[in-house]
């Protein structure tokens, strides 16, 4: 039997000399309110100390005092650039404790969402990325497609952002009659744009340079710190809940998981693009496939949402664009959940990030940070 | 400012104006935020930025990192509070005429953050604030006009006085009402 | 044999019971001492992959209970082991020795819940300035008591209880 060994921090020789560089909470490359404290050996980082809570919104709490179906709005809100997921995470666990069974139709629309979701989510960070290391180009590339899927989304769900459209058991209103055909000539438009972001970045001495061999991390070391999504699928970790534990619509739509050993910025950078072509062809799939029907059970319309009320325990987890989006839920048959535990993946993510930018240097910093696709909204709460 | 003279045989033109005006005319035309994103408003002022919306034909093209260049400071995402001392900072930390829009319901009263422990409700309470931008989150329309609604109220002369400077008890008096 | 039912032959006196969670989950219950050693042996097991702890204030049981979801991605099974202390002394070894993966969640829930983990390296606030008085998501924290945040020279945060010293 392995003893329990705590982990320790050896002391460095010089570290009197050590001179400390404060980066945020206000800092164009920490993507948010992160502050991380460098002690810097000259130009080598030596240790990060990270502090975060500068924008912990008290969420959980909040849903131990919001009705079941005003949660989701809160959901919205954390992962802000994955709005999708975090409503998909939430409605997941409260209709498998309350027994709903989703519609057909429901679980295949909200497949599409979450796809759409997901290649909008790696087009910021991909545009934020570019941006960081100095392609500014990818920027208004990346962004300028997001347009495109954010104006479907939000002929479907009335919003480009915080869409609020999950319900318990289904979705808050039908496709709207025009939303196939301009899926399908997004989803054209969209195959063809990854070529154009590859041939700039991936073709670029600088971009290569920089990413290449930068803030490697082993598979080991992924799943022992927690790390999920595509940043562990780059570190040679073969599991995509889509596929693996298939949830919604995924069970029955067939695509590959782009899997890299290198574990660097750059097969971080190489899987998130692969996904987003992977997403293009889940969507055509689910779009072909998508069946007639309602998109909300009988019985559970608008106002009756509010009366599902849960009661035991039960964790429900998604596939997210950064990882693995957890809800913990706990219900006592009363109208306010008892406890909402949200597992996040950027939380995990952001962990290893002392690990991964200990003897880089200061410009790698920038690199590590963004290849992990931190959003601090979702590490905060 | 007066009317343009165009000659008609178009040798050139000449304005007559004063120098305040000419002065707010340059400072509406050209202000430069802060990149000061806190939380999902930030997504969508970096739509704004970008070229389906293009905040850059309003003068805001470059956004500053370090706040001692910048003089708009768009406060987009919730202010919590251990933040709220940061932002302080880096509003005195700015030079004069300097700027604030609150962009979101969040930092105009709190938005959705009514209970809880650890958000402060509104930016005003911390930093004067001179357009507020509602909506969650306001699409990037709104935001320009919001803008356009600051450039407004800087060329006019009934906007709040520009460039007088608060002096550091009146802004703490600004601050803690 | 499954993961539950061999760890409870190894540990018979530390397994409180052996059963499921509302979805079908396995489920473990377990005394506070004996955590550490079998957090050793569920890694040994295969279950390298801590995903969530999830702290619970149960005021009516006088408890928390402290919830690890586990994951075995060779064998793709899930583990839920659950601990219950007392409220009053709410104290339990870290796990951050077997799985780094504790180390930001443990100090979250010290943070929110007040459970302190023995062993671990830092255990200090994460999400709320370290002077903050009280744990939040415990259900008798009193929310009509605001606390403000400053500034301090060194950019280290005050919290007091008075509103014209913060926000």
């Amino acid at each position: 039997m392995a003893a329990y060994q705590p982990c320790t921090v050896e002391p460095h020789p010089n570290q009197s000399d050590w001179i400390t560089l404060n980066m945020g909470p206000q800092h164009p490359s920490t993507h948010g309110v992160l502050r991380m404290i460098l002690q810097l050996d000259g130009e080598i980082v030596r240790q990060v100390e990270l502090v975060i809570g500068y924008l912990h919104r008290s969420m959980e709490k909040m849903a131990e005092n919001v009705r079941y179906p005003h949660f989701i709005i809160e959901c919205d809100r954390a992962d802000y650039v994955a709005n999708y997921h975090y409503e998909a995470a939430y409605v997941r666990a409260v209709e498998e404790l309350a027994g709903i069974v989703p519609t057909p139709r429901a679980q295949f629309i909200r497949t599409i969402c979450l796809e759409f979701d997901r290649i909008q989510s790696h087009l910021v960070w991909l545009g934020t990325y570019g941006l960081d290391l100095g392609a500014l180009n990818a920027f208004w590339y990346g962004f300028r497609e997001r347009e495109r899927i954010l104006d479907l989304l939000q002929e479907l769900t009335g919003v480009r952002m915080h869409p609020n459209y999950f319900r318990f058991g289904g979705v808050k209103a039908d496709l709207t009659p025009d939303f196939e055909r301009k899926a399908l000539a997004l989803c054209d438009l969209l195959a063809g744009k990854v070529d154009e972001y590859e041939s700039f970045l991936s073709q670029s001495d600088t971009f290569v340079m920089r990413t290449q061999g930068v803030g490697a991390m082993s598979r080991e070391m992924a799943i022992d710190w927690g790390v999920t999504g595509p940043n562990a699928r780059a570190s040679g970790l073969d599991f995509d809940q889509r596929r693996d534990e298939p949830y919604f619509a995924y069970g029955e739509l067939e695509f590959e998981v782009p899997v890299r050993p290198e574990g660097d910025c750059y097969a971080r950078y190489a899987v998130r693009l692969e996904e987003i072509r992977q997403s293009v062809r889940l969507i055509r799939q689910a779009l072909d496939q998508l069946p007639q029907g309602p998109v909300i059970p009988a019985g559970l319309e608008k106002g009756y949402q509010f009366l599902v009320h849960p009661n035991g325990e039960h964790y429900a987890h998604v596939e997210g664009p950064r990882g693995e989006i957890g809800i913990y839920l706990i219900g006592d048959g009363t109208t306010f959940p008892y406890r909402v535990k949200m597992r996040s993946p950027c939380f995990q993510n952001l962990s290893v990030l002392p690990e991964l930018m200990r003897d880089c240097l200061i410009a790698d910093c920038v690199a590590i940070n963004g290849s992990l696709d931190l959003v601090m909204g979702c590490v905060d709460r | 400012m007066a009317p343009l003279n165009h000659a008609k045989d178009g040798l050139g033109s000449i304005v007559m104006t004063t120098v305040e005006d000419f002065l707010r005319w340059g400072q509406s035309n050209s202000l430069w935020p802060l990149t000061f994103g806190l939380a999902c408003c930030a997504i969508e002022m970096m739509s704004a930025q970008d070229s389906d919306y293009d905040m850059a034909r309003f003068g805001s093209e470059i956004f500053r990192p370090t706040p001692r260049q910048a003089d708009l400071m768009i406060v987009a995402g919730t202010v919590c509070k251990r933040m709220a001392p940061r932002i302080k900072t880096l509003f005195e930390q700015m030079a004069e005429p300097r700027y604030v829009i609150a962009m979101g319901a969040c930092t105009i009263n709190g938005g959705p953050y009514q209970y809880t422990y650890s958000v402060v409700q509104g930016v005003d309470k911390i930093i004067p604030v001179d357009v507020h931008v509602p909506g969650c989150p306001p699409t990037p329309e709104a935001l320009l006009q919001g803008l356009i609604k600051l450039q407004q109220a800087i060329r006019s002369r009934e906007g709040r006085p520009r460039p007088v400077p608060f002096s550091p008890a009146e802004l703490s008096e600004v601050s803690r009402s | 044999m499954s993961a539950p039912t061999d760890l409870q032959e190894r540990f018979p006196s530390a397994v409180l019971q052996v059963g499921a969670l509302d979805d079908g989950l396995p489920l473990l219950c377990v005394s506070p001492e004996a955590l550490a050693s079998i957090a050793a042996a569920a890694k040994e097991l295969g279950f390298d992959y801590l995903a969530c702890i999830t702290g619970v204030d149960y005021p009516s049981d006088d408890q928390i209970e402290v919830i690890y979801n586990l994951y075995n991605y060779h064998r793709r099974e899930a583990l839920v082991i659950k601990v219950r202390i007392p409220r009053g002394v709410a104290r339990l070894p870290s796990v951050s020795g077997v799985w780094r993966a504790a180390l930001f969640l443990e100090r979250e829930t010290y943070d929110l819940l007040g459970v302190h983990f023995e062993g671990h390296p830092e255990l200090k606030r994460i999400l709320l300035p370290e002077p903050w008085v009280g744990h939040p998501l415990r259900k008798d924290y009193d929310m009509n008591r605001q606390q403000f945040v400053s500034k301090g020279p060194q950019g280290e945060d005050i919290v007091s209880f008075d509103p014209q010293e913060g926000w």
